[in-house]
């Protein structure tokens, strides 16, 4: 530690602190433009020079980047000081007079109207006032290596190499993020496939998976940090007090021994470009309920506004059920949710806009508790609910200032009549379906699909949450589309399936199994490799097979396969099933 | 009277019977020709078991399993897919027409798939007319020695 | 006491079996002494009215070879099973129909038809003649036996009371069997199968065996097999496995494999398509057309399967087309 004097005050700073941040400390104010914290000092706008004296000699140097002696005295407003700065800033103010940052420090700085004209003089709101900061965070911090300086003097520029786009580029977009002028733009035209307002993903490489985390804590993705591209960065590290970002760590394959299952793994939204009728994806402010709900979200990328693409609030919202759904083209079963949330939907939009809402629906079907008192609040919310299918949404104008608009076509089927609905935008309430892998996920656990593809419960009255394979169990949509507390209810009794056979300790199992009859076992070991179980093993002293009896299942492959009958399968043996078929031929 | 073929179904317990449950559940109709024996897996059903029914007189038999990948016993319908080709081999050299003897993938969710299939087998052994054997005069049934 | 009565016939066979009864040596004196021989039609002058006129049950024990092919064989047998209390069909052919029961892979007239007709050995007159069960001769009318369409086993015409399977049976076997009758011990229940055990022949197969997976059938001469080896893990097919066991796995010490002679296990009933499940089973292959091929390696299968069981078989014959 070292004591200094700073414009009269004493700190005590840290041997090597740089002026600057030992101003900081003493909280004095010392103007910087081409400073930044994440970069190393550059020193190169000379704005926070800043008068050093020792003994009787006294020196300029630039605060950002000079180191701090014992004893040291620093002026950061002394008449030298005020006047160099005036020229500086003057000079800056000659050639970008129109910069925000520039006429902003130049305004702090009391300096008026440069007295120096500009052989140069850029125009723009955010020219590039060249301080180098974005070159080196691309080179120092990224270190993709792709931005440059170019030239000298008047002519110097920030330049990519050989003036093309380069391969080099991540498009981090960390250039545009310090640059001080907005200079630099990274326009983004898609995020992983996705229309960029909309990314119901991470939009930062770091992040927290969502506010409901357990546990609550950021994440880094590899695939968009830097750092795993260039190997640079590193900023959250330096920023993270606690120590906490660990680069090193991997991706880990961790084995659970587990007796039981729970298989829910949910669903997948019906895409609704497949009904090309509707427009999504093809018109604007056509959303699938997904979407809309983040629009909806306090976190999402509107801020929870009901906005436009072009920001406007819309004058009316259209709102078609069943997309997808109850449609044998599709999904010829009720997705069960949609009803409930079209109306919440409604109500939110109701509340936040003063748009006219229009509910187009083949059936209400609000059967749950409280449901239908919410359908009956939404209709004296005023709520237009147009019983029919909507036939298609295309493009229109609004009547009057003929502004653009979509247009919703149906057939009113209470008044038998054929409509068509201006509105500003349309949300879909898209059907829930199988996930794309559940066939993957099915064949794993042994488990069966229903025709609509979701995975087969044993029995849909008295046995809805266990399957065909003992210890696995299904709830929520992965099971059938429904809602919450349904949900809910079914995973609780899953578990509690579950906790009955912890708690019981052991397991029955069927009396279906496979077993060798010694005596006729010449162990001819046919069947030693048939059993997807491993249950038949070897015997070598007595020279013949044997079933593991827990570990066998019944399928009765050996049983069929052994040449000398020997493999008998109880509940399903030779005689029971020969019996069976003579009955049968009666 | 006119002929009713009488087919025998080896049906596997986790997909095929389950299936034709469906069916039944569904209401779909089919015809009620075929004479269903549920195994827990197609790999169970012992060539010997689609003899005997032969012997016994059925016209035709067909077997019903998961599809391929979907065994609920991960894989005892690969042992049919080979056992039935290969019995079919032995039925022929019996002279009796191969298309008597079937193999069928029915999931537990294709009822109308079931239903289908036997009303297409029952219609094929129809047009293939009654499966006449000589062992059908013979007095005794084979049996076993002891 | 009376020594008891022994009668020994020979239907539609190759003979084999009743060498077999004379290749148990010097014992075979010990048969002569202690029984009594009323029939044996390949060795000793003896008359079907001989027979005839014996009083029913009269005959303690009848060792019947031979399936049945003809009237006569059928005749034969009834009377046999008539005059004796103890009827024994004695080999594979009594048993299971045997090398004859091949014969219902085709039909008689194609017998026929190639044996007094197409073969290259048979001259022909007047486009071949059949013999006829019944002709009229200068000196009077002949019959001869009429040949069945199907060859079958014995119990498929009379009722038997024991089994001794082989093709032929082996000469310790017979020689346990008729020991073990004359130590007067009870009978054992009927039905049984006598001078073999109830295990497969792999059970006195000295080879070593492993878990099985095969990709490719070879025929034994396809291949030098390793005498060590099972060798059906080798690619052979080998009929071990759905053979009833009592020959010591004769074939297999020969580095032949086993053909099946000595008939299914207790609990099998068609052993075709037994050892046709097996196969399958250790096949390793998934894809259909691997399957088809591999399985195209195996030439005959009827015959290879059924040599000797056919007429035994769920099916018992090939059904003309
Ligand atoms: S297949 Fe049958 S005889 Fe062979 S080892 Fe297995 S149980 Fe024993
Ligand atoms: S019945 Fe199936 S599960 Fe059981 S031992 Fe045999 S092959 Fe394995
Ligand atoms: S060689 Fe034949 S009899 Fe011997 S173990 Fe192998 S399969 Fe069995
Ligand atoms: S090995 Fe087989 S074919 Fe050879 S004698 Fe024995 S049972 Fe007969
Ligand atoms: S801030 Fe120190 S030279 Fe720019
Ligand atoms: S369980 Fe259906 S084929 Fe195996």
């Amino acid at each position: 530690m070292v004591t200094i004097n700073i414009d009269g005050k004493s700190v005590e700073v840290l041997e090597e602190t740089t002026i600057l941040k030992a101003a900081e400390q003493a909280g004095v104010w010392i103007p910087t433009m081409c400073h930044s914290e994440h970069l190393e000092p550059y020193g190169v706008c000379r704005l926070c020079s800043v008068e050093v004296v020792r003994g009787k000699r006294s020196r300029i140097v630039t605060a950002c980047n000079f180191p701090v002696r014992g004893g040291m005295t620093i002026h950061t407003n002394s008449k030298k000081v005020q006047w160099l700065r005036q020229v500086i800033m003057e000079l800056m103010l000659s050639r970008w007079p129109r910069v925000r940052v520039v006429k902003e420090m130049a305004e702090r700085l009391a300096v008026k109207e440069p007295r120096f004209p500009s052989l140069e003089r850029d125009e723009a709101e955010d020219a590039c006032i060249l301080c180098g900061m974005c070159v080196n965070m691309c080179n120092d911090v990224v270190k993709a290596g792709v931005l440059g300086f170019a030239h000298s003097g008047i002519k110097r520029e920030v330049v990519l190499p050989f003036d093309e786009r380069s391969d080099s580029c991540i498009v981090c977009g960390a250039c545009a993020h310090v640059c001080p002028t907005g200079h630099i733009k990274v326009i983004l035209e898609d995020y992983r496939g996705k229309k960029p307002e909309f990314t119901l993903g991470p939009k930062t490489p770091i992040y927290v998976p969502t506010l409901q985390a357990v546990p609550r804590v950021p994440v880094i993705d590899a695939e968009s940090c830097i750092h795993f591209e260039t190997g640079g960065c590193e900023i959250c590290a330096k920023v993270c007090e606690p120590n906490a970002i660990d680069y090193s760590m991997q991706d880990e394959i961790v084995e659970i021994e587990v007796g039981q299952v729970l298989v829910s793994t949910g669903f997948d939204l019906f895409d609704a470009s497949a009904m090309a009728q509707y427009g999504y994806g093809r018109l604007d402010n056509v959303y699938s309920s997904l979407e809309f709900e983040s629009i909806l979200n306090s976190t999402g990328p509107t801020g929870g506004k009901i906005v436009m693409k072009s920001g406007k609030e819309p004058k009316a919202v259209g709102i078609i059920h069943c997309i997808g759904s109850r449609d044998t083209n599709h999904h010829a079963y009720c997705s069960r949710v949609c009803c409930m949330y079209a109306l919440k939907f409604a109500h939110l939009v109701r509340d936040r806009t003063d748009a006219a809402i229009y509910q187009f629906y083949i059936d209400m079907r609000a059967f749950g508790k409280g449901y239908e008192e919410f359908y009956n609040r939404l209709l004296d919310e005023g709520v237009t609910m147009i019983r029919g299918k909507a036939a298609e949404v295309v493009e229109g104008c609004w009547q009057g200032n003929g502004e653009p608009s979509l247009k919703i076509r149906c057939e009113d089927t209470l008044i038998g009549k054929f409509r068509e609905v201006p509105v500003d935008m349309v949300v879909l309430c898209n059907a829930i379906e199988p996930r794309r892998d559940s066939d993957a996920v099915r064949r794993l656990f042994s488990i069966s699909k229903s025709p609509d593809g979701f995975f087969l419960e044993r029995h849909p009255k008295l046995d809805p949450t266990s399957t065909a394979t003992e210890g696995v169990f299904i709830a929520g949509c992965a099971q059938g589309p429904k809602d919450i507390p349904d949900t809910v209810a079914q995973a609780g009794s899953a578990a509690a399936r579950i906790l009955s056979v912890i708690a019981k300790g052991e397991v029955e199992i069927e009396p279906v199994r496979a077993m060798v009859q010694e005596e006729y076992c010449s162990g001819c070991k046919i069947c030693n490799n048939l059993c997807p179980y491993i249950a038949i093993e070897f015997l070598e002293e007595k020279k013949v097979s044997h079933v593991n009896e827990a570990l066998c299942k019944g399928c009765g492959t050996c049983v069929a396969a052994c040449p000398s009958s020997a493999m008998t399968g109880h509940g399903f043996t030779d005689a029971q099933i020969l019996a069976e078929l003579d009955g049968l031929m009666i | 009277m006119a002929f009713e073929p009488k087919i025998i179904g080896f049906l596997c317990n986790w997909c095929s019977y389950t299936g034709a449950d469906l069916a039944g559940v569904s209401r779909i109709k089919s015809a009620p020709n075929v004479r269903i024996i549920r195994t827990m897996c197609s790999g169970r059903v012992d060539p010997a078991f689609i003899l005997k029914a032969f012997q016994l007189g059925a016209d035709g038999v067909i077997v019903m399993g998961c599809h391929l990948g979907d065994c609920h016993y991960q894989e005892g319908n690969y042992k049919t897919i080979r056992r039935l080709p290969f019995l079919r081999r032995l039925v022929k050299g019996f002279g009796i027409d191969p298309r008597r003897l079937r193999l069928e993938w029915v999931s537990a969710s294709e009822g109308d798939k079931f239903a289908l299939l036997v009303n297409e087998m029952t219609e094929e052994i129809r047009s293939l007319g009654p499966l006449k054997l000589s062992v059908h005069h013979e007095i005794q049934q084979p049996v076993a020695h002891h | 006491m009376a020594k008891p009565k022994l009668g020994l016939y020979w239907a539609a066979s190759c003979g084999g079996c009743e060498i077999a009864v004379l290749d148990i040596h010097e014992k075979i004196l010990d048969v002569a002494a202690a029984f009594d021989i009323v029939f044996w039609p390949v060795a000793l002058d003896f008359k079907y009215s001989d027979v005839r006129a014996m009083e029913d049950k009269s005959i303690d024990l009848c060792l019947f070879n031979g399936s049945i092919r003809n009237s006569e064989n059928a005749e034969i047998a009834h009377m046999m099973r008539a005059k004796s209390k103890v009827l024994v069909a004695f080999g594979s052919c009594a048993l299971e129909g045997g090398i004859p029961g091949l014969a219902n892979l085709t039909t008689k007239d194609a017998i026929w038809n190639y044996v007094y007709k197409e073969s290259p050995s048979t001259v022909t007159k007047n486009g071949g003649t059949y013999p006829q069960t019944h002709s009229m001769m200068p000196e009077g009318s002949i019959d001869i036996p009429e040949m069945w369409e199907t060859v079958k086993s014995l119990d498929q015409v009379v009722d038997v009371d024991y089994y001794v399977p082989g093709c032929p049976p082996q000469p310790e076997q017979i020689w346990g069997v008729i020991e073990y009758i004359l130590s007067g011990k009870p009978l054992p229940a009927k039905g049984a199968v006598l001078g073999a055990t109830d295990k497969t022949c792999c059970d006195e197969c000295l080879r070593e065996r492993k878990e099985k997976k095969l990709k490719k059938f070879f025929r034994p001469f396809e291949i030098q097999t390793d005498p060590n080896e099972c060798l059906l893990d080798q690619g052979i097919v080998c009929m071990g496995p759905a053979t009833r066991s009592g020959c010591g796995a004769l074939c297999t010490k020969a580095n032949v494999p086993c053909r099946g002679c000595y008939g299914p296990p207790p609990n099998v009933t068609d052993q075709g398509a037994k050892m046709v499940s097996a196969l399958s089973s250790i096949i390793d292959a998934q894809d259909p057309q691997e399957i088809e091929s591999i399985l195209d390696q195996i030439v005959d299968p009827m015959g290879t399967f059924y040599r000797f069981s056919l007429a035994h078989s769920i099916l018992r014959r090939v059904e003309k087309s």
